[in-house]
């Protein structure tokens, strides 16, 4: 990580860095990044549900109070969720437990940081308290994961200190359009600069709003700096499926030098986040099949699904496992179909041309 | 290398550099692992790769896998060679086993305990060798050893259990090798070598190259 910018030395008084830590180094940050890679993180709002998650194969949940969906059903301001519940979500499982807070609201994140959670989203899915600034993670001992929906975004957040970036998508639509749109962009921004001279990389930097120094970075390494998830709108295994495949042919790259400098990273996600109402379903009778299916995917034995009415129809539990195995396979079509089979109905979703400009999440942040 | 999640990729290319290695190939099925003369389980979730492992039909054949053959474990992987494992999750938790350990998961807490640290290791290194940066995240312990086979390659040097066992953070038994913190999350090569000169013994025959799984 280029973060090591050398100043002159005794230019001035202040002295010139300072000695790290052997805990929370931004290489421990983006470790456990790294462990979660080619996982699913779910959406759970209670300790029922996080169990259900980690047997559904999960490698971390992200505990919430309210789904993205409900959130924007419900309207209102949107917060960091009680510590109480996130404590227990804690107590009940062994993986790692992520929760959210407000863009900007250093507090809530010293909250979660003192109960210690493995990691901080800071999330447009929330109501930003911040309009203008995001928070200084460096000064966080817990490493924080943010969105962005283009490259100078996601270069932005790490400058400040995000050691794990996901795409926004739109969450709580089911609609994976938007996280397509957002990894495209970011890999074909990646792209470009990977084509540049430095002194082109010096412009580019300045129109993308990125740091130089992690822009050089990224064109260098064909991918982002930090381990890059997909969220936001994924609501079917083959979904998920489609967010970690976006490398094209490596068969090219070995032949071709040139395009194997620009595809030399993987330039797919490495993982995804899956949210919004994994466990929720609108119709009682559609639950009945629901775990019949579910219990064919995990074992004879019933495990318990809590169930919530809402007017919109969400992915059904069958869905969770079907996912991780989706992202644990997903260069391989005749697992994906398989996999695909039978899930329930799917969750309806929302259209992005339903919404309104205010309605999008994704705007948020900067 | 064992590619059903976690940090694969990283052991990928550290063993990419080794000229001993004649393939790197990412595991995901029964054939793919039939195919390989020795295995890394990499970081990650155990709990996730042991269910991931059991859909995909997998678990049993790692098991007999692990039994003969040269395995490695890094972090998730050690978990998963344990025999016992505590602290596992309210469903239980399947191992592959066959060390003879039992080892504590999450020892030192959450992401905000995790840490890096310096190891002497000169069972491994050589007595005088530069000491080995070692990368622990959510890491697991050992918290007891309970066969004479098992060789310790590396220790702790404070104290963070209740006993001195619990500061071993690297074990041998023969064909098996396990490390609590994670080789692939530095530059450095040499533990990776290590384990290949380890294949190469357990291969038989003097081949200069081993097919390796991730």
């Amino acid at each position: 990580m280029a973060f090591n910018f050398s100043v002159p030395t005794n230019l001035t008084d202040i002295t010139n860095g300072h000695a790290k830590p052997a805990q929370a180094t931004f290489n421990v940050k983006t470790g456990l990044a790294q462990m979660l890679k080619g996982g699913v993180i779910m959406d759970v709002i209670n300790a029922e549900q996080a169990r259900i998650a980690e047997e559904a194969g999960a490698c971390a949940v992200m505990a919430l109070e309210r789904v993205p969906a409900d959130i924007r059903k419900n309207g209102g301001v949107a917060r960091m969720s009680d510590p109480k519940m996130i404590k227990e979500i804690k107590a009940a499982v062994t993986i790692p437990v992520m929760a959210k807070v407000r863009i900007g609201h250093f507090v809530e994140a010293q909250i979660l940081e003192a109960i210690g959670i493995d990691y901080i989203d800071e999330s447009e899915v929330l109501t930003p308290a911040d309009e203008l600034h995001h928070i200084n993670k460096h000064n966080f001992k817990v490493p924080y994961v943010c969105g962005a929906k283009n490259l100078g975004e996601a270069l932005r957040r790490i400058s400040e200190g995000a050691a794990f970036i996901r795409t926004k998508g739109e969450a709580g639509t089911g609609n994976v359009v938007e996280a397509v749109r957002h990894i495209r962009t970011v890999n074909s921004e990646i792209r470009r600069a990977a084509s540049m001279g430095d002194e082109e990389l010096f412009a580019y930097a300045k129109e993308l709003q990125a740091p130089y120094h992690l822009l050089k970075e990224s064109a260098r390494l064909g991918r982002l700096p930090v381990v890059n998830f997909a969220a936001g709108g994924v609501a079917t295994p083959a979904d998920a499926a489609l967010m970690m495949v976006w490398h094209g042919h490596f068969i090219l790259a070995k032949v071709l030098w040139e395009v194997r400098v620009l595809w030399k990273g993987q330039l797919g996600c490495d993982g995804v986040f899956v949210g919004s109402g994994i466990f929720k379903s609108g119709d009682p009778a559609k639950r009945a099949r629901a775990i019949g299916t579910f219990r064919r995917f995990i074992s004879p034995i019933l495990i318990p699904i809590s169930i919530n009415y809402s007017h919109v129809t969400y992915m059904s539990p069958p869905t969770s496992v079907p996912t991780v195995q989706a992202v644990t396979h997903y260069n391989d079509a005749k697992v994906l179909a398989n996999v695909s089979e039978d899930l329930g109905e799917a969750m309806v979703g929302i259209n992005i041309s339903d919404l309104s400009e205010d309605q999008k999440l994704a705007k948020r942040g900067w | 290398m064992l590619a059903l999640q976690g940090a694969f990729i990283e052991h990928v290319h550290i063993l990419k550099r080794l000229p001993e290695v004649a393939e790197a190939i990412l595991v995901r099925t029964q054939e793919q692992l039939e195919s390989v003369d020795a295995l890394i389980i990499p970081g990650g979730e155990s709990t996730a790769m042991a269910l991931i492992a059991e859909r995909c039909g997998l678990f049993e054949p790692l098991r007999k896998f692990t039994r003969s053959k040269p395995t490695w474990g890094t972090c998730a992987g050690m978990i998963l060679l344990a025999n016992e494992a505590s602290k596992t999750k309210k469903g239980g938790q399947q191992l592959l086993g066959g060390l003879d350990i039992a080892v504590n998961r999450n020892q030192f807490g959450s992401q905000v305990d995790s840490f890096e640290t310096d190891l002497h290791m000169s069972a491994v290194l050589g007595e005088s060798a530069p000491p080995f940066h070692a990368v622990f995240i959510r890491a697991p312990i050992v918290t007891a050893l309970n066969s004479e086979d098992v060789q310790v390659l590396a220790k702790l040097e404070h104290q963070v259990g209740q006993t001195d066992t619990e500061t071993i953070v690297a074990v041998r038994q023969g064909h098996l090798m396990a490390t609590a913190f994670h080789p692939e999350l530095t530059p450095d090569d040499r533990l990776h070598s290590y384990f290949v000169r380890l294949a190469q013994d357990y291969k038989g025959k003097s081949q200069d190259v081993v097919t390796m799984a991730n």
